[in-house]
């Protein structure tokens, strides 16, 4: 607890505590913290004196800012249009399986999460995915699976 | 002339202030434009698009609400593309939406249901996609939220933003998944929700309601072996008529008492006497601390700040903890009345007081919570069984096939059913200081308030904060070290209001000594139990009606009341003694902001 209030009171002095730079700021504590726990978005709240519903709000509209903790690899699948017509779906199929978990669920040991994001500007290349700060494009199922085995096997 | 603007709308000529939406140009022409997502207390959203007109020489519909009227501007508010937008985003919206109009309680109060009776929407335009997960929260004393019956208008949200500086909700998720919702979707007695009830007022649709407790006592009604006694606020008796058939600002008290007798109440009482009792109390308070202050220069919290608005003290209490010793410790006149119905009524009437239901008649959501608050048991039992709102009565008295325009009139019943005109201000922002400073003012000086009729304007009115200084000469000897002092008096409504006030008071800079503060906008009689819709129209005809109320009454000063002279006799002995410590005073407690 003390730790996060600490990384808040940090964040906020780096970014200002003003409403319009509740964004950086959730961003920074995801970045340190992996995800957005209700202790970080109070601390966040009286930090820049507005409601925590207001933070959960901002935060909840942003797939990137999650409020539950995910794994340590986060896989997001691009869910716009473009990518969903040249064969998101395909690719999801394929990762399920390999993950043995549904879209949404992390693995057991936190280690992989399955989810989807809207478009994250790589249309022309789609179907498109992320693993953390990672892209891959023009994807099918065996890159897909080459791609995650890689990573099952050698990133932990 | 440069402020006006003139346009045509359905080829009429209107000429209206720069800077008005053509909605409202088009209402000062009563051209009827369709709206939803609007709301005169409010900010404009422009979410809901039902309000579209169209504007000569564009192409795409134009959102009435949220566009201002332009020199020249020819608008058209029902061509076919108007009528058939409307009922496309009609058709949106109820195929969303958990359609139980039979079973709703906001039914024939809906904003929906009448467009969507208006529009006559095709059920097989677009498929339902009504969510079946979603749950109706009832964890809270007083709100009710069920998420299938939100059009996600946001009329809530900027309710309790921008009148209550709550943020209790917000827009969460987004796209298909958007909600109007709450921190981490917690139930609503889990968050800074105050219970004022004001985002039901404002909700458009049966999202949002009171939680409802008259089965529970049309079953106490019934039962032979129990005496239900039920006390009315001042602000139910101008409100109510409006459920039944009156025009908005009819009193209705006379009618209303005897609807409730007939409904089988055992008793009908008056909560305006424990309205003068809080007076009472309060005044004297008030004179000894301010003795403290001058006197005995003791440590003394002032100014003091009234507390029968218990969406105010939970507000205060979650935001301002550091700062509760500034409440009075009076109970609301509702809890005194409780406490006092199964104590000195009990023991007047010779009833068994654990067979009595005391039931109180609210404008207000907060006051069911208040009920449960759980160190409301002073006479030992629950002081008040539940908490009724004036839409519940107006409910309760159509149940019981009353037929209300042609009621007589009739009394409160004795006792703890007389009062005077100042319990009866209660019921409008301004009042409770008003009342306080007429007996006040008698108190330390012997003679009345120097304000003509006794009617202290300054504090009356819908301006968001008020003020009054009041100077006191000749002071009875007991009072004289307030000799020539100018004390200022503060009024405040809403909450948003009430942090303005409440910051003063942690910088150190509040001028007032004392400061009356109610949650709702308008006071009372626009309380989050009170018949919807309310507007800034509609709170001043109901205030024009309490003024009118306490003109009538022959008493108008809370100390004259001979029912309150008379309690003092025989069963509380002095203001702030020992009695009145026990059943009529409170504490209060900290609560968390986030
Ligand atoms: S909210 Fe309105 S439209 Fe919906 S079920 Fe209730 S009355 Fe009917
Ligand atoms: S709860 Fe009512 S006021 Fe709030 S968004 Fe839903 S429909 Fe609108
Ligand atoms: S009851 Fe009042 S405080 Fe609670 S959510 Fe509604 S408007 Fe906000
Ligand atoms: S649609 Fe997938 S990246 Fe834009
Ligand atoms: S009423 Fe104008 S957009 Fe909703």
């Amino acid at each position: 607890m003390a730790e996060v209030k600490e990384l808040v009171k940090k964040l906020s002095k780096k970014y200002g505590k003003t409403r319009e730079n509740l964004i950086p700021v959730l961003q920074g504590i995801v970045d340190e913290e992996n995800c957005l726990s209700k202790a970080a978005m109070r601390e966040v709240a009286q930090e820049m004196d507005i409601s925590a519903a207001e933070v959960y709000g901002t935060a909840s509209f942003f797939s990137f800012l999650n409020t539950k903790e995910d794994g340590k690899y986060k896989i997001r699948v691009c869910k716009s249009i473009t990518c969903d017509m040249k064969g998101k779906q395909e690719l999801i199929k394929v990762m399920e399986d390999m993950l043995k978990v549904k879209l949404g669920e992390t693995t057991q040991g936190k280690r992989f999460s399955l989810l989807e994001t809207n478009c994250i500007g790589l249309c022309d290349k789609g179907p498109a995915m992320l693993i953390n700060d990672e892209f891959f494009t023009e994807l099918t199922p065996e890159k897909v699976r080459e791609i995650l085995g890689d990573y099952i096997r050698n990133k932990y | 002339m440069t402020d006006k603007v003139t346009l045509t709308i359905d080829g009429q000529n209107v000429t209206v202030d720069k800077g008005m939406s053509i909605l409202d140009a088009a209402k000062q022409i009563d051209v009827r434009i369709p709206t939803l997502c609007h709301h005169e207390d409010l900010c404009v959203a422009g979410n809901c698009r039902i309000c579209v007109v169209e504007q000569k020489g564009k192409n795409t519909l134009t959102p009435s609400c949220a566009t201002p009227a332009e020199p020249g501007m020819e608008i058209e508010t029902s061509t076919p593309k108007v009528r058939k937008a409307r009922k496309d985003i009609m058709a949106l919206l109820v195929s969303e939406h958990n359609t139980q109009c039979t079973t709703c309680y906001r039914s024939t109060n809906c904003e929906l249901q009448d467009l969507a009776a208006e529009y006559n929407i095709d059920n097989d335009i677009y498929i339902s996609v009504v969510k079946p997960d979603l749950n109706i929260d009832k964890s809270s004393w007083s709100i009710e939220k069920d998420d299938s019956k939100c059009i996600r208008c946001q009329r809530c949200v900027r309710t309790c933003a921008e009148l209550q500086h709550v943020n209790a909700l917000a827009v969460t998720e987004r796209g298909k998944d958007m909600r109007v919702s709450t921190f981490m979707h917690l139930p609503m007695n889990e968050i800074v929700c105050t219970n004022c009830g004001q985002c039901i007022t404002h909700c458009p649709t049966g999202a949002l309601t009171e939680r409802r407790y008259y089965d529970k006592i049309w079953d106490a009604i019934d039962d032979p072996d129990k005496h239900v006694v039920i006390n009315t606020a001042p602000s139910v008796r101008v409100a109510l008529g409006e459920m039944l058939g009156y025009e908005v600002g009819t009193r209705v008290t006379g009618k209303m008492v005897t609807a409730l007798k007939k409904m089988g109440f055992d008793s009908v009482l008056d909560t305006d006497f424990s309205a003068d009792l809080t007076i009472i109390e309060e005044a004297n308070e008030l004179l000894v601390r301010l003795k403290k202050a001058f006197v005995t220069k003791e440590e003394v919290a002032l100014p003091m700040i009234t507390s029968c608005s218990p969406g105010w003290v939970k507000f205060i209490e979650h935001m301002y903890p550091e700062h509760l010793a500034h409440l009075s410790t009076c109970k609301s006149p509702q809890q005194m009345f409780g406490a006092l119905t199964k104590t000195y009524y009990a023991e007047k009437k010779g009833i068994d007081p654990s067979k009595i239901v005391s039931v109180a008649g609210m404008p207000c959501a907060a006051k069911k919570y208040e009920a449960n608050r759980p160190e409301m048991r002073d006479s030992g039992f629950m002081d008040v069984d539940a908490g009724l709102t004036t839409r519940e009565i107006g409910h309760m008295i159509k149940q019981a096939g009353i037929d209300f325009l042609e009621l007589e009139d009739s009394n409160f019943d004795s006792i703890m059913g007389e009062s005077t005109g100042a319990g009866v201000i209660f019921g409008a922002t301004g009042g409770v200081m008003e009342a306080a400073l007429r007996t006040a003012y008698f108190v330390i000086t012997g003679r009345p308030v120097p304000f003509n009729d006794l009617n202290i304007t300054p504090v009356r009115g819908l301006e968001g904060i008020k003020e009054a200084t009041i100077k006191f000469e000749d002071c009875l000897p007991e009072y004289s070290f307030l000799e020539g002092v100018e004390a200022k008096f503060g009024i405040a409504h809403g909450l948003i209001n009430a942090r303005q006030i409440m910051d003063q008071i942690v910088e150190g800079k509040s001028p007032f000594v004392f400061i009356e503060i109610m949650a709702c906008p308008g006071g009372c009689i626009g309380g989050g139990g009170q018949p919807i819709p309310t507007n800034d129209e509609i709170r001043k005809k109901r205030i024009a009606a309490i003024y009118e109320e306490d003109m009538n009454k022959p008493i108008r000063m809370s100390h004259e009341n001979p029912e309150i002279v008379a309690i003092y006799e025989d069963y509380l002995e002095k203001p702030l003694g020992e009695k009145s410590h026990h059943l009529l005073h409170t504490k209060y407690r900290k609560r968390k902001r986030y």
